[in-house]
């Protein structure tokens, strides 16, 4: 069979001493900027680019491409530790891993985000192995009109995310989409909101932005009470899952990767939605679901086996069309081109050796980060000790650098202190910043296509609803909506989306 | 030299001295400059984002470049604005040879799309010209025209129908696009999006009908068969593709273009600085791996005789003048 001749090339080529040493190091750096708050894979990448040109191209791919994955298992860590999500997938993380975190449940927490992510990355390389070529034609499918309904669908799902009240919830999505608004229009080109600051006229900076109304502001907050913070630490207590745990997280972490596995594949901005959309999901099915926003298992079992299934299918577009998903993979693009081979619909054919070795080197590299992971768990919960004096101005200063190394930018750093302060006043006033982060995100997103769908049908709307991908999405949206409010209209009450505040 | 000088001045015998020990000091410590530089490491601007285009081409002259300086060439992104953000950037940085940027067009074209830059476009020092990257008229694989005057005649009849993709206000696909719209005089519905990479998948996967990039984006496209080929923007048929003609050859030499990249100095950046990057990079230009690299890219390196200050000079002068009719007639602005 063809499927298994390649993949036995693949991992001949993957296990070849060299390759999995350099896959080493690309989950080892991966791990650790993940774990270094602010500082990201792109930025990561794109100083290694000129040491990979010495490497052989497969190594060196193989490399970058541990970095990858290796940061994002590596982000969910300060995400539960320290509230501190480095990129939109371990936002939600954030939300339920950090109130495990709080309650001394660190250590299952980290290894629940483990076991996920080594689970779906399982199973997602399988998946880009035997059905690269046929997700491709779908994702290609999907025009701006179904890029718009399915970030409709992504913006009434946000709804769930609040554990608090709904009205606040919604507020703060319009501010997100209003912050995502910053920035040049697309189509015209006119500077919207920038105030005369041309370093805002590419939009403000999802890093800064995250880092500040998360990390700084749980800073500040616990800073306010130290009493409070001591508590948190003197907990850690059992580092790994009891048995009923396990019970919890393997629903979750089955329905976590089917979405991820099929929302990566979209080129267009899918893999953002991949977690959102599982801890929607798992709020929805859950039998507690007054437990999410709490330190619900369930709340980190899915969104990081959703992120990780992603990340790893976002590879499908760039291995078998020659584009990029995000920007990670237009520097992977890059660094093949300096090697000497472009990408494009040519290169799974064209480079066999490449193309199964990356493949199969995923499936590797999702191995040793499990087996090096879960013994560090152990060590990254006593973090959690280290005096708080010591440890924020730590976290403060990698911030820092984190921040201004995506774009060597120093306004960067203003809007960090600016959204730290706005994300404290928003604690105090009980008001969440996940949901702000998805209108942040998706805001753009939504307004692009929505644009681009109405120039393309020269102004008819109906191109929504005659399109049938667009129409399904439209209508499981609506059933969301009736979800949510149909509860609220029978007076009675609905603990799936609305709880009591507080 | 320095005694011409004096002489020329005239006056006492003292004056004469100081004057001479002056130049001569002045020329002792260019020369001291020239033997010396480059001592540390030399950062080379992008303005545009890691892993595009322009940053494959810096990467890979960077590279080659630093083997010739025995320092290393740093590449820094710093994206943002239509490149206007990395130029003022450099145009602010330390007029000491150890900061330059390497830009493409849009140092040109800039200086029309933006009314109030914050740096003067003919105010740096210029190294060379890198490459000049031909573009190709590529349209979705089932579009129906059979060549290039075909695909001109059905663009003009279905005008309120056909669709053509760009990468955004300013992109090289914009530029060519407007080229287009004007040689056929005819008004269609372009369709912009943040970069190459959405506007190509569109285009994959029928989204949009037409779009007019850059070698660099579409030679493996074109090569898999996902989309369909036109014509070429270049004066010559190109290497790669010997049976596509040009859009000379298809009645139009007006849509004549090429995305040119130039590396420049911050003003006052010595010109023995200049000089030894210029020779850097006629080093790097020379070598058969950047050679082979750009060729796969459908693109080749810009022949020793451009990669010299005085050419990047005159290119950017023209390209001015060129493009500033052609952004008025279209009425875009990007600020």
């Amino acid at each position: 069979m063809d499927l298994l001749s390649n993949l036995a090339l693949g991992f001949s080529v993957a296990s070849s001493f060299e390759n999995l040493f350099f896959c080493l190091i690309g989950v080892l750096l991966g791990t650790l900027i993940g774990v270094l708050p602010g500082i990201g894979a792109t930025a990561t990448i794109a100083m290694l680019l000129p040491i990979t040109f010495q490497l052989e191209p497969v190594s060196s791919l193989i490399m970058l491409a541990g970095i990858y994955y290796g940061a994002q298992y590596g982000g969910s860590t300060t995400a539960i530790l320290i509230n501190m999500p480095g990129e939109s997938s371990s936002a939600v993380t954030a939300i339920d891993g950090y109130q495990m975190a709080r309650k001394g449940r660190a250590g299952i927490a980290l290894a629940t985000a483990a076991i996920g992510s080594f689970f779906a990355g399982t199973v997602s390389t399988f998946l880009v192995a035997i059905f690269a070529p046929p997700l491709t034609i779908i994702a290609l499918k999907f025009g701006a009109a179904e890029y718009f309904s399915l970030m409709v669908l992504g913006l009434v799902m946000s709804i769930a995310l609040a554990h608090g009240s709904i009205l606040k919830a919604l507020a703060m999505v319009v501010l997100g989409l209003l912050l995502g608004m910053v920035g040049t229009d697309v189509y015209t080109g006119t500077p919207r909101f920038i105030m005369g600051v041309r370093e805002f006229s590419d939009g403000l900076n999802f890093v800064a932005l995250a880092v500040g109304v998360f990390g700084i502001a749980e800073i500040l907050r616990n800073l306010e009470d130290e009493h409070d913070r001591e508590m948190v630490t003197n907990q850690v207590g059992s580092l790994w899952p009891r048995r009923e745990d396990f019970r919890a997280m393997i629903g979750p972490i089955l329905r976590g990767t089917g979405i991820g596995s099929i929302l990566g594949i979209l080129p267009g901005g899918g893999a953002i939605l991949a977690a959102f959309a599982s801890y929607t999901l798992e709020k929805k099915v859950s039998k507690n679901p007054k437990e999410f926003g709490h330190g619900a298992i369930a709340g980190v079992a899915g969104p990081e086996s959703a992120n990780n299934a992603g990340a790893q299918t976002s590879f499908i577009p760039l291995l078998t069309l020659g584009i990029p998903a995000n920007p990670v993979m237009a520097l992977m693009i890059g660094a093949m081109i300096i090697q000497g081979i472009v990408p494009g619909p040519n290169v799974a054919t064209d480079q066999p050796r490449l193309f199964w070795g990356i493949i199969a080197s995923m499936w590797i590299g999702n191995l040793m980060l499990v087996v090096l992971n879960l013994p560090l768990i152990g060590l990254w919960v006593k973090l959690l000790k280290v005096p708080y004096y010591i440890l924020f101005p730590i976290i403060m200063a990698m911030c820092s650098i984190g921040v201004y190394s995506v774009s060597s930018n120093t306004f960067d750093l203003y809007a960090v202190a600016f959204f730290g302060l706005l994300g404290y006043a928003m604690t105090k006033l009980r008001f969440e910043p996940a949901p702000l982060l998805l209108g942040f995100v998706l805001g753009p997103l939504l307004e692009e296509n929505l644009r681009r769908a109405m120039i393309l049908s020269r102004g008819d709307p109906s191109t929504f609803v005659s399109r049938p991908i667009s129409l399904t999405l439209l209508l499981m949206s609506l059933g969301v909506l009736v979800l949510v409010f149909l509860p609220a209209i029978r007076k009675s009450r609905d603990e799936v989306f609305i709880e009591s505040e507080g | 030299m320095p005694g011409a000088y004096a002489e020329f001045l005239g006056g006492n015998m003292a004056m004469k001295r100081i004057l001479g020990a002056l130049c001569a000091a002045t020329v002792l410590s260019s020369a001291a400059f020239a033997e010396g530089y480059p001592e540390r490491t030399i950062t080379m601007v992008v303005p545009f984002a890691a892993g595009g285009p322009t940053d494959t081409v810096a990467r890979l002259v960077a590279e080659k470049m630093s083997t010739d300086l025995g320092q290393q060439i740093v590449v820094e992104n710093v994206g943002g604005a239509g490149g206007t953000l990395g130029a003022g950037n450099v145009a602010k940085a330390e007029a000491d040879g150890y900061t330059i940027l390497l830009h493409h067009i849009g140092m040109a074209t800039s200086a029309t799309l933006y009314r109030n830059l914050p740096y003067d476009p003919l105010g740096f020092e210029y190294v060379g010209l890198v490459t000049e990257v031909p573009m190709v008229m590529v349209a979705r694989k089932d579009f129906p025209a059979a060549d290039f005057p075909a695909f001109v005649e059905y663009v003009k009849g279905n005008a309120d129908k056909v669709t053509m993709a760009n990468a955004g206000i300013g992109a090289a696909s914009h530029l060519c696009g407007m080229l287009f719209q004007s040689a056929i005089d005819t008004q269609f519905v372009t369709v912009p999006y943040k970069g190459t990479g959405p506007a190509m998948t569109d285009l994959l996967g029928g989204q949009v009908d037409f779009m007019c990039d850059q070698t660099t984006n579409t030679t493996q496209q074109i090569t898999g068969g996902t989309i369909k080929a036109y014509a070429a923007t270049t004066p010559e048929r190109l290497a790669i593709f010997p049976d596509l003609p040009t859009v000379a050859e298809g009645g139009l030499p007006q849509m004549e273009v090429s995305i040119w990249h130039g590396i420049y100095a911050p003003h006052g950046t010595p010109a023995e600085a200049t000089g030894r990057l210029s020779t850097a990079l006629q080093f790097a230009l020379a070598d058969p791996g950047v050679t082979k690299a750009m060729a796969d890219l459908g693109t080749a390196p810009s022949p020793a005789a451009d990669a010299t200050p005085a050419a990047l000079k005159t290119k950017l002068e023209t390209e001015i003048a060129r493009w500033k009719p052609v952004i008025e007639a279209a009425g875009v602005y990007a600020d």
